[in-house]
């Protein structure tokens, strides 16, 4: 492996499926009684969080205490940023403390690349503005590979903003490597320019893009977008792209519902999706804890598991 | 005193000269230009190596000086030392200093330090509007009476077809040229890369040509109306040109200039090889290969007049930051000419006299300004240029005061050999086989 892992990019194929095969492992650890292996043990995480976030930041910390590494949470409201410091400046001044990796979630797309050119310390891209998400990604790949038993060729609709997405960039990328058969749709005034060139096809309409899809992804919508023209409202957008129970109905039957989180019912989503059978929204959730010790054992250099 | 510059191939296309000739200095103006000049005792004799040129001195109509008020990024004497090793004998500085050059003052102060620098010329541009805010002329009489040579809001376009209008109007009263920067800010919105495949894989939020194009379209309708001289900074799309191109075909008095990074580069410089570089970063944007092929085709075919630098100083721990944080901007004055060799008249794309037109005649011409050209009587501003001299950039070596370039360590074929400004040298290049 790269010594960071700061997009998809980063990853061949084999060590994208390395990781999903480490990750079952990782679940198990989960399923004990004592929910702890050595294998990090002496090895120090900071987790430097520009960016408020829950589910992310508690995912890779829970990742990190099974795997016992020391770890500690810098989030911004406590940090030195609000004095003026600069992000290099601050990442100089945690990296002169030797932690082992940095593990960052930040506004500014690339801000993992500028912490990567001048740290030591091993950088995991937490997120990082509208680019990319990899943790995510990957536990998405590894929640639809449990389901359907394989990525390639399945038919995945991803649904929703796609503009100022960054799980739709790292998912487009690992969707696309692993042979899948990437849909998007979102409002015209959401489409990132040129993203067809990734491999994908867009649509306009979400009642196609969902046709015959085995995955249907959806992407949350920051109910702030109306001051920038996005879409008009709220109830216009979830008339147009909310996913509902009827528009699921044209999907293959055993589709899998998906949502990165947090989510606003009513709005991308309709409730009895959301809670429906077809939700694996929650499995996504617990899964994201294995996926991520796996990230972190195998960036570690795979020292020996207990 | 008088000084010969002998054997050299002298480029003057505002005389329709290149051949070989001598050209005789007298002090500070061209004395003569011909053939086998005689010599006289107290004349000192500079022998042209072969394959040297002898231009009219450079002029970059667009670049920004810092001074007053950003000294740590660059000043007039570091920005005048950087242009005369770049081989410009003049350079034309944006108003956007702090405080901004909207009157007399800050004018003068300008000139004052280019005096105390003496180094290469500096011809102010005011602003268009009081403290560049797109609300009221400045008050463009006394920057005319001052020094100005143009004026210019750029870094911000001016807003409202109604300011611009007027704008053109007023200054064509003093025949001062006027510049836009062409950005509808409401399109550009908080872009800042340009809106394609690379930003968008990025996750950078783009600015489209069409921000650019939609301004250029209108100020070539207001020249068109106004009849007076309006010149479009920094041209970088092809929407752009096609604008230009329509105006000019109207008879519509309009020039424009393009940068050397936007004939060179492309947005793919975003990702690789170094991925978020905000060195990168300027505004307008670099575009795709469609847009970098558009420059080179209107520098071919005319529709570009000039070419100027925008050269842009910004202090490391500035660009030392998240892209999207970073100020926009790269230097310019000691890469233009390598580039420009390279890239345009090695290649085969345009004459070395065509170069000449866009680096020297035309900006002299769009400005009203004394340069341009070798005639006797004029001003001995003159640029000696190595061609084929195999150059690698090194942002450790210039002479400006800020290094934000992306050219660090690119190696090119042509270069400057020596700088005359008013008959005096004021550069020579060490690694080149000239004795001035």
């Amino acid at each position: 492996m790269k010594k960071d892992l700061l997009a998809i990019a980063d990853l061949t194929r084999e060590e994208i499926y390395l990781i999903l095969d480490t990750a079952e492992a990782m679940r198990e650890i989960g399923l004990r009684p004592i929910k702890k292996v050595p294998t990090l043990r002496g090895k120090t995480i900071v987790n430097l969080f520009f960016e408020p976030s829950t589910r992310t930041r508690t995912s890779f910390e829970i990742a990190e205490k099974r795997l016992s590494a020391d770890t500690l949470n810098i989030a911004v409201a406590t940090s030195s940023v609000l004095k003026g410091e600069t992000l290099v400046d601050t990442a100089m001044n945690i990296e002169a403390m030797a932690p082992d990796m940095i593990v960052l979630r930040h506004a500014s797309s690339g801000a993992c690349h500028l912490l990567a050119r001048i740290c030591k310390s091993r950088i995991i891209n937490a997120g990082d503005g509208m680019h990319e998400h990899p943790t995510q990604a990957l536990l998405d790949a590894f929640t639809i590979r449990e389901h359907k038993k394989r990525i390639e060729g399945l038919k995945v609709a991803i649904v929703g903003d796609l503009l100022h997405s960054r799980v739709l960039r790292s998912n487009v990328q690992l969707l696309t490597r692993l042979g899948a058969d990437v849909c998007l749709s979102g409002p015209p005034t959401m489409v990132p320019a040129g993203i067809e060139r990734c491999g994908v096809r867009v649509l306009t309409s979400v009642d196609e893009a969902v046709v015959g899809a085995d995955v249907i992804m959806m992407l949350r919508i920051q109910q702030e977008r109306m001051q920038g023209a996005f879409f008009p409202s709220l109830r216009e957008y979830f008339t147009v792209f909310g996913m509902t129970a009827e528009r699921v109905r044209r999907a293959k039957p055993d589709v899998i519902i998906m949502h990165p989180g947090p989510m606003n019912r009513g709005v991308e989503i309709a409730s009895d999706v959301a809670d429906g059978p077809y939700s694996v929204i929650l499995e996504q959730v617990a899964n994201g804890v294995a996926v991520r010790m796996a990230v972190l054992y195998l960036l570690a250099g795979a020292p020996e598991m207990d | 005193m008088k000084r010969l510059l002998k054997g050299g191939r002298v480029v003057d296309p505002a005389n329709g000269r290149d051949g070989a000739f001598d050209v005789l200095i007298d002090g500070d103006r061209i004395a003569r230009v011909g053939r086998d000049l005689p010599i006289d005792i107290d004349t000192s004799v500079v022998e042209i190596p072969t394959g040297f040129v002898v231009c009219p001195g450079l002029i970059d109509m667009h670049v920004h000086l810092r001074e007053p008020g950003q000294e740590h990024k660059e000043t007039v004497a570091t920005g005048c030392a950087a242009a005369v090793a770049g081989g410009f004998t003049a350079v034309a500085c944006m108003p956007n200093t702090v405080p901004v050059n909207d009157n007399a003052g800050v004018t003068e102060y300008v000139l004052k330090k280019a005096a105390e620098a003496n180094m290469a010329r500096v011809y102010p541009i005011g602003a268009v509007s009081r403290g560049q805010k797109g609300e009221q002329l400045a008050d463009i009489a006394e920057l005319r009476h001052a020094g100005c040579v143009a004026i210019s809001d750029d870094g911000h376009p001016v807003a409202t077809a109604l300011l611009m209008r007027r704008a053109l109007e007023y200054a064509g009263m003093f025949r001062m040229v006027v510049i836009d920067h062409c950005e509808d800010q409401t399109l550009k919105g908080d872009g800042v890369a340009h809106e394609g495949f690379s930003a968008s894989t990025l996750g950078l939020r783009g600015i489209p040509g069409e921000a650019e194009s939609i301004m250029v379209q209108r100020d070539v309708a207001l020249a068109e109306l106004t009849r007076a001289a309006l010149h479009i900074a920094h041209v970088s799309a092809h929407q752009s040109l096609d604008a230009v191109r329509y105006g000019k075909t109207r008879g519509a008095p309009v020039t424009c200039e393009v940068t050397p990074h936007h004939f060179v580069l492309t947005d793919d410089m975003l990702a690789s090889p170094r991925p978020y570089d905000t060195n990168v970063k300027m505004n307008p944007p670099l575009r795709d290969d469609m847009d970098r092929d558009a420059m080179l085709n209107g520098i071919v075919d005319g529709t570009v007049d000039a070419i100027a630098t925008d050269h842009a100083p910004h202090h490391y721990d500035e660009k030392d930051v998240e892209f999207d944080r970073a100020p926009f901007g790269i230097t310019g004055l000691e890469t233009a000419v390598s580039l420009s060799l390279d890239r345009l008249v090695h290649s085969g794309a345009i004459t070395l006299a065509r170069l000449i037109e866009l680096m020297a005649v035309n900006p002299a011409r769009i400005l009203s300004v004394p340069g341009g050209s070798l005639s006797e009587g004029a001003p001995a501003d003159v640029t000696i240029l190595a061609p084929d001299l195999r150059v690698t950039v090194s942002v450790a070596a210039m002479r400006s005061k800020s290094k934000n370039t992306p050219f660090d360590g690119w190696q090119l074929r042509g270069g400057i050999a020596a700088t005359l400004v008013g008959g005096r040298v004021v550069y020579v290049n060490e690694s080149v086989n000239l004795r001035m």
